[in-house]
């Protein structure tokens, strides 16, 4: 079966955000980039899938300019068979995305697509989500084990509180929690490998949807700072604080 | 206009976090519906006609809702959004599973996570794992949104809502609920708790956590951890607390044996008051800590435990 991983390139997880002074948005000029860690995940499931005799093919997909084409040669590298790039300088919202990603859901007639539960950036939630409606199919979000049962599949979803399994009729929508598996590295060989692979583009205007935004982005601003407190000398002193200064215990 | 609130819940109980997106949608304005999904689920109405400022309660109870699958719920919630201008839910895992698939089916973008109402379009959240906070404008005529308990007040429940039975059935068919493994403890939820204690990569194993359970039985606390103890595998995800797990916001929270890492604070830094435990001193934690002490947490927590 097929598998297809949609995949964001997002600011690296270990840079520090910083908002521009005049408010506008976060600074990402010369900011590291990378794989969308839940992104990263996915791709990994994807090939663990491949691996175990599951999956047949694993195609990577991104949506954005040109620079994005680094992520996917990531993910050839780690072992997806061929990427697509759907092209445009748009910062598109979810629902454009996943709009567009119907599109391509529709080409390739995946078995299954992963996705990440959401980007370290807009930290929205909805990607995966709003593609299994568009497309009319079952989901399996927050996954943190992904069976393959005939024409089913078996999803163990991170629920708050524990664990809940559902069983999906394929094809489907899951996307990652971060338990589901440890991405591995791309070794060298691989990388080098990954140049010669296929990478399709297309352009994101071809497709005939209406892309333009659904809101409008009115300032971003530093969270509140929180201002460091005291250092106690013992315990005793501890109690007393929360007791009497701050009465948060009796 | 009329705004449609969708009530999280277990089938026996209403989740408090539902008072707060309540409490969001009483500053959007407007009539406020509360509807419960569920199955066998009289309890939960019962609840649920007591929240303050909500005028209505729709129940749609039906074996298809049970288990709050997505694709059942969302089918729901679209056959009932041509009357409300406002759809919101909590951003906890059903809130979080089913409304997008809501949103992309009216054709609207969803706001995720709000945290504070501006206007009845606009609205502030979190990006960047609370590294920056954005005040979007939302350009659709209907919004759909999920509330983040932790930015609002829990509304009181002394109401009085009228209750209207819904007949239609919404399933799917496309997936079906095998199980659950639900975590059992005698503590608090939490979300929901008060009093959090989390333990962190200092604890150095999962056994070690049992030194947080006499403090948390004395202060009547949840205990939860930071992403770096679960990934060590000290302890199972839902107890952890982070951008990528729980966001909590209690009166009081003690931190032990956790640095501080960005996205353990985004989880709760809007405690009212953090107490950190760690040997170094020169943990991000104690930048953000109220109180702190610099010390050993297995000499630490045992003291303190005999000393609450």
């Amino acid at each position: 079966m097929k598998v297809l991983v949609p995949i964001k390139r997002v600011i690296d997880y270990n840079v520090k955000v910083r908002v521009k002074a005049d408010n506008s948005n976060v600074d990402l000029a010369n900011v590291k980039m990378a794989i969308n860690p839940f992104c990263e995940i996915a791709v990994e499931e994807a090939i663990r899938l491949k691996e175990a005799g599951t999956a047949s093919e694993v195609i990577a997909v991104s949506i954005g300019d040109k620079s994005c084409q680094e992520q996917l040669r990531t993910a050839l590298a780690l072992g997806a068979d061929r990427a697509i790039q759907i092209d445009t300088d748009l910062n598109l919202d979810s629902l454009n995305i996943a709009k567009l990603l119907q599109k391509i859901v529709e080409e390739e007639q995946p078995q299954l697509v992963i996705l990440g539960k959401q980007s370290i950036d807009s930290d929205n939630n909805q990607t995966g989500q709003m593609l299994a409606a568009l497309t009319g199919l079952a989901q399996g979000t927050f996954a943190s084990e992904v069976k393959i049962d005939g024409d089913k599949v078996n999803v163990t979803r991170e629920v708050d509180g524990g664990l809940q399994t559902v069983a999906l009729n394929l094809p489907a929508i899951v996307t990652t929690d971060l338990r589901l598996n440890e991405p591995r590295y791309a070794s060298l060989p691989n990388i080098m490998k990954a140049k010669r692979k296929p990478l399709a583009v297309k352009n994101a205007a071809d497709f005939g949807i209406d892309l333009s935004p659904r809101s409008t982005l009115l300032k971003v601003t530093p969270p509140a700072e929180r201002q460091a407190g005291i250092v106690v000398e013992s315990v005793d002193e501890l109690v007393e604080k929360l007791k009497n200064e701050a009465k948060v215990i009796s | 206009m009329s705004i449609l609130v969708i009530a999280e819940h277990d089938n026996a109980a209403l989740k408090a976090d539902t008072l707060k997106t309540v409490a969001a949608a009483q500053q959007i304005g407007g009539d406020i519906h509360l509807l419960v999904a569920g199955h066998s689920c009289q309890a939960v109405v019962d609840a649920a006609t007591k929240v303050n400022g909500v005028s209505k309660v729709l129940v749609a109870d039906n074996a298809a809702y049970e288990h709050q699958l997505a694709e059942n719920i969302s089918l729901l919630v679209i056959e009932l959004a041509n009357d409300y201008q406002h759809i919101l839910a909590t951003a906890l895992t059903t809130g979080k599973n089913f409304m997008p698939r809501v949103a992309a089916i009216l054709d609207v973008a969803q706001i995720s996570d709000i945290i504070a109402v501006e206007s009845s379009d606009t609205f502030v959240r979190p990006i960047y794992a609370g590294n920056a906070i954005a005040t979007v404008q939302s350009l659709d005529e209907k919004k759909v949104i999920t509330v983040r308990p932790t930015g609002f007040d829990a509304v009181a429940t002394d109401g009085n809502a009228d209750v209207i039975n819904l007949d239609q059935v919404t399933d799917a068919g496309t997936s079906s609920h095998v199980n659950d493994e639900l975590s059992v403890s005698e503590r608090p939820d939490l979300g929901a708790a008060s009093v959090v204690i989390s333990g962190g990569r200092g604890m150095q194993n999962g056994d070690n956590f049992k030194l947080l359970d006499g403090v948390a039985d004395k202060l009547g606390a949840a205990i939860g951890a930071s992403r770096a103890a679960v990934d060590a595998g000290f302890v199972p995800n839902d107890m952890q607390v982070g951008q990528t797990g729980k966001i909590v916001a209690p009166d009081l929270y003690i931190a032990v044996g956790i640095s501080g890492a960005i996205q353990h604070l985004a989880g709760m830094k809007d405690s009212k008051i953090i107490v950190a435990i760690n040997k170094d001193a020169e943990a991000p934690i104690f930048q953000v800590a109220d109180y702190g002490i610099v010390g050993d947490l297995f000499d630490v927590l045992p003291e303190l435990e005999s000393k609450l």
